[in-house]
């Protein structure tokens, strides 16, 4: 059941009674003033680097550039954005995102409608293995050993594979195809088509806004992941977006820090402030742009998960 | 849950043998042979090859290591002075993020519950799930530019008269910075489930607690607060599975030699001892307690909750 939050009518709605005690106009003011809080915290570090992304060197090295830009030059975009290396690794992300979605998303549906089956013999044990692995893990080093001695270092499949299946994106579909009328398979099923073809032809299509809401959540996993390339890949330019910025503040850090010591690759650089601040930038605003078109799509991943699953 | 099939045939299918299942089901079974592949390959194996952690290993030779040597590496990290120190780290880390990351969602998905504009309510969640978004890395780097020397932070610092810090390079700031990026990241996020739960606490709950005489505050308190407690719960116990692995990454991405004493982790420490000078075997033993741990903490928050408050995951 829904409520309605936003009616003013004290006919219907819960809670009333106490809405005109002064004390309760007093925490709806209190209210607005944490969350107001709350909207700019979260939304200041974004505009910080915005600012520090297009401000002079010397003014953000004195400590001035704060909310808007000082001295502002585009200097710092110019010189990242003409860093092959950069492009490079902005490409390796699209192709490593690509690949690796693709993979999980194949891989996923096909499981999680097989588990959707109730009448399938061995189903609770197919389930069952999905589930634990949620609890218990191999760990770090044999999965690098693995990894590893299957070959795959330096391709995209160390990154796609060991990931591929994420246990509660797979019970989020399971949950969603168990929710499909069975007639609809059955009457299939009669007119001749075989297991493959109900899943293509009928399931599917049914099922697009829960593969949809999948697909970002897997692509957005990728996109975001960096340690998997950090780990298995050696060359400069095998490297996703992500760790080029990561070797831009592993350089400025200590010096020692442990980043260095791992691969030829990974170069210690001492990096200008602005050059960060602009990589970051960069970095994030693909996620940016399309953020307020697909956050509810997750919202209501997390729900039918949460609700079903 | 409705049974798709009337009773007499759904008996039959229950005593349905491999054979008879394999030839009508096969189609199903071919669908599963590849994600069980995958577990297979890239779950199962790896928790086999712990056993590495009781063999030493020899890169480049069997994945499975070389010779018996039994619990020489357990009970080398049981001995390591640094093992202890980074287990107290983890458990430290593990505890704070608990303690800020659990609640603080709560709070404010009943803060946002209160709000009588929908659409303000809808803009300020979506502003909140915003940081879980981005990745660590990116996270990581906006920590370090904001608690730089020229950075917001220092620039408040000096305002209010004192000397910059370089927080970064010093090992009692590190658990501050570190819980309060992880809030940033997290609390709008964690906010969705409880505010679906919130919407489902029955309406005329709240009408006989206000018949009662019942002021807002006690309506939140006998009302709002047991109708969430399952989802409460639930997320509770995951969080204390996952306590172990206490932001691997993000520390990896934000610590330096300066702050091990009080940044390093075991998972970190793995990492160091494992992948950087490939000392495998030890670093499997270490891998295996943790991963033992963690299961521990989740079976018995498991058992816990299901004793103490009836609802658990299983």
């Amino acid at each position: 059941m829904t409520i309605d939050t936003s009616a003013p009518a004290p006919a219907t709605g819960r809670r009333h009674g106490a809405h005109t005690s002064r004390g309760y106009r007093v925490f709806r003011v209190v209210n607005a003033i944490i969350l107001t809080g709350v909207v700019l915290v979260t939304l200041y570090p974004f505009v910080n680097i915005v600012a520090r992304s297009l401000s002079d060197n010397a003014y953000i090295v004195s400590g001035q550039v704060n909310l808007i830009p000082r001295g502002f030059n585009l200097a710092a975009y110019r010189a990242v954005m003409s860093d092959p290396m950069f492009w490079t690794s902005y490409r390796n992300t699209v192709v490593y995102t690509v690949v690796a979605t693709a993979a999980s998303i194949v891989l996923t549906t096909c499981y999680a409608y097989v588990l959707s089956k109730r009448q399938l013999k061995g189903r609770t044990a197919l389930v069952g293995i999905a589930v634990f692995t949620m609890f218990f893990t191999g760990g770090l080093i044999p999965n690098y050993i693995l990894v590893t001695s299957l070959g795959l270092k330096n391709t995209v499949w160390a990154i796609a594979l060991p990931n591929a299946i994420n246990v509660f994106n797979l019970l989020v579909m399971k949950a969603f195809f168990e929710s499909l009328p069975v007639e609809l398979e059955e009457a299939a099923a009669v007119d001749g088509l075989n297991t493959y073809g109900i899943l293509l032809r009928i399931v599917l299509p049914l099922s697009k806004a829960v593969v949809a809401t999948m697909v970002l959540f897997y692509a957005v996993s990728f996109w975001n992941s960096w340690f998997a390339a950090f780990l298995y890949m050696d060359r400069l330019d095998l490297f996703p977006v992500t760790v080029y910025l990561r070797n831009l503040i592993a350089g400025a850090t200590d010096a020692t820090s442990t980043g260095g010591g791992l691969g030829s690759a990974s170069d210690v650089v001492q990096s200008a402030a602005t050059i960060q601040s602009v990589t970051i930038v960069l970095t994030v605003l693909p996620i940016l742009a399309v953020y307020p078109f697909i956050q509810r799509y997750f919202v209501s991943g997390v729900m039918l998960g949460a609700v079903k699953g | 849950m409705n049974s798709r099939l009337p009773d007499p045939a759904r008996r039959r299918a229950g005593r349905r043998t491999w054979r008879q299942a394999l030839r009508r089901d096969w189609q199903l079974y071919s669908l599963a042979v590849l994600p069980l592949l995958f577990f297979l390959v890239f779950r199962y194996l790896p928790m086999l090859g712990n056993v590495i952690a009781f063999r030493r290993f020899q890169p480049g030779g069997s994945v499975f290591g070389e010779r018996w040597v039994g619990l020489r590496y357990v009970r080398m990290f049981l001995t390591d002075p640094t093992f202890w120190d980074v287990f107290t780290n983890t458990l430290v880390l593990g505890a704070l993020t608990l303690l800020f990351c659990f609640p603080l969602p709560i709070v404010l998905a009943l803060l946002l519950n209160e709000l009588r504009s929908r659409r303000l309510k809808r803009f300020v969640q979506s502003v909140s799930y915003l940081p879980h978004f981005l990745s660590i890395v990116i996270v990581a780097a906006m920590v370090m530019q904001l608690v730089s020397m020229d950075g917001t932070v220092n620039q408040f610092v000096r305002a209010v008269g004192g000397e910059a810090v370089p927080f970064l390079q010093q090992a009692g700031w590190f658990r501050t910075i570190y819980v309060s990026s992880e809030v940033w990241q997290t609390v709008g996020w964690g906010t969705i489930l409880y505010l679906a739960a919130l919407t489902a606490v029955d309406e005329d709950l709240y009408e006989a607690a206000r018949i009662d005489g019942a002021n807002r505050w006690r309506q939140t308190w006998h009302v709002t607060l047991p109708g969430i407690r399952p989802t409460m719960v639930t997320l509770l116990i995951l969080n204390i599975g996952t306590f172990m692995a206490v932001g691997f990454e993000k520390i990896l991405l934000l610590y330096n030699p300066l702050t091990y004493p009080t940044a390093d982790v075991i998972s970190t420490y793995l990492f160091r001892v494992g992948i950087v000078s490939s000392n495998f075997s030890y670093a499997a033993a270490i891998g295996l307690f943790e991963s033992v741990i963690g299961l521990t903490l989740v079976l018995s928050a498991n058992a816990i909750s299901r004793r103490a408050v009836g609802t658990s995951l299983w």
